[in-house]
């Protein structure tokens, strides 16, 4: 039941931001303002092939696994 | 226990070739494509008596401005012997190695992507098929993704006729939202619900039991491991990168996890990122992690036949580990090099050190230096290296 309620708040999280953009709010980062969040450095796994091998020891030696996230990937703003 | 680590990674096989080839392409806010860049890495894991090594080349090109193809060859070579081999068995070597083909589709805003995996060694084949569709809206500050996947195992037993051949399945629903919250800030949400049937259970390993006394205590006896066939599995995590003003990046992971076998865990990792002058970039990061055991773990069960389900898994007793990294990539943009962008050159380093809390070091009981369940606690430090070339075209 705990389980289900974390994963049940998440959701509604998801959610909310989901229906926020779609009705009153709109965008506040126009994208000539997404030039630091275009640099590399500021991506959630910059290489892929490094970031995809440290998914790979952790998962062989711990319990849990997924929501590991992405490697790569940037910013649609550059 | 090389053939251990082996089996377990062949379970997760396919959320990692997932995230190689189509996470690359789902993690944006904005529908573009993957870089074209190949990889050529050489990666190693050396810690609890074993070694692990090999390369991994990853190359991705697009075409046509709307698709992208990568492909991905990784070899696992594995040697020495882990607490488990030196317990039960004797020291081998053996290799794994795994194929991966995946390709994106762009349209408008939004990305189809799908692939497929093999990983075959002597004794476990794995094969994976995941599709994904990822979707940007509200002024590309959001993208939602979608994915799924399937996975099928075929598992066997070295030296075993008797065995036959076991079968498994894993199936893997992701969704996930990344959202950039202002000029500096990204967070990422993802949810993950993992369904594995079948023979989940590594037909190496076994289950200790009281199996009388000897003149330092307890002597350990020791039966195949029973899992139970049906585990479901929900994980869920939340990422921030934050960007420093001095052109430097700040990241932060949280991540809950839980089971149908009970074990609850939870990790976290602050990590930093510096570019220094026009070609360096430092990394370093920290990481933590805790769990708790699985309800049919035990260390030493009080007979053979305590209870339905009996494991000794270290990865499913009560433990923590940390881990400590370090890195720094040369970049290099040439102005003449043809088709070629940008180059780098990365050394990565990682510390882990593993502290478990009830799997204790059963060798000390057949050295008979230690009663059965008075041997102390089992710890690991591994060190891990990535070393690879990039290029960018």
């Amino acid at each position: 039941m705990k389980r289900f309620c974390s994963v049940l708040l998440v959701n509604l999280f998801i959610l909310s931001l989901l229906s926020m953009s779609g009705c009153s709010l709109k965008p506040w980062v126009k994208p000539y303002e997404r030039t630091n969040l275009a640099d590399p450095i500021m991506r959630f796994g910059r290489d892929p092939v490094a970031e995809t091998y440290m998914h790979h020891v952790y998962q062989a030696r711990e319990g849990a696994k997924g929501a590991e996230g992405g490697a790569g990937g940037g910013c649609g703003c550059n | 226990m090389s053939r251990n680590i082996i089996q377990r990674k062949n379970r997760f096989v396919c959320v990692v070739a997932f995230i190689l080839l189509w996470g690359s392409g789902a993690i944006v806010y904005g529908a573009v494509l993957p870089e074209d860049r190949a990889d050529v890495m050489y990666h190693s894991y050396d810690g609890g008596g074993v070694t692990i090594d090999g390369p991994s080349i990853l190359v991705r090109k697009g075409f046509l401005d709307k698709f992208s193809v990568s492909t991905n060859y990784y070899v696992d070579n594995i040697s020495g012997a882990s607490i488990d081999v030196e317990l039960l068995a004797s020291e081998y070597k053996e290799e794994r190695t795994e194929y991966s083909l995946g390709m994106e589709y762009l349209n408008n805003k939004t990305i189809v992507g799908f692939g497929y995996t093999n990983s075959t060694e002597n004794d476990y084949v794995a094969d994976t098929f995941y599709g994904s569709i990822s979707q940007d809206f509200f002024g590309d500050l959001s993208n939602v993704s979608i994915s799924y996947a399937y996975g099928s195992d075929e598992i066997s037993k070295t030296d075993d006729d008797g065995f036959g051949t076991e079968e498994a399945t894993h199936l893997k629903y992701i969704i996930s939202l990344t959202q950039i919250l202002s000029k500096n800030w990204l967070m990422n949400i993802t949810l993950q619900t993992d369904v594995d049937e079948g023979f989940l259970n590594n037909p190496y390993r076994k289950y200790s039991f009281v199996n009388g006394t000897n003149a330092v205590g307890i002597v350990r006896g020791y039966a195949d491991e029973v899992y139970p066939e049906t585990r479901t599995s929900d994980a869920a995590a939340i990422r921030f990168k934050h960007f420093l003003p001095y052109r430097a990046a700040l990241g932060f992971e949280y991540r809950k996890y839980s089971d149908s076998w009970e074990i609850d865990a939870w990790n976290f990792d602050i990590n930093y990122t510096h570019p220094w002058g026009e070609y360096l970039i430092f990394d370093i990061h920290y990481r933590w992690y805790s769990q708790s055991k699985a309800e049919f773990y035990s260390d030493l069960f009080a007979s053979e036949r305590e209870q339905n389900f009996m494991a000794r898994d270290k990865e499913l007793s009560t433990y923590k580990d940390t881990t400590i990294g370090v890195g720094v990539t040369f970049e290099y943009e040439p102005q003449s090099w043809g088709f070629v962008e940008k180059v780098s050159i990365s050394l990565l380093y990682d510390r882990i050190s593993f502290e478990y809390d009830d799997y204790l070091d059963a060798r000390e009981n057949k050295a008979l230096t230690a009663g059965g369940g008075e041997e102390s606690k089992y710890s690991i430090d591994a060190d891990v290296i990535r070393f690879f070339f990039s290029m960018w075209y």
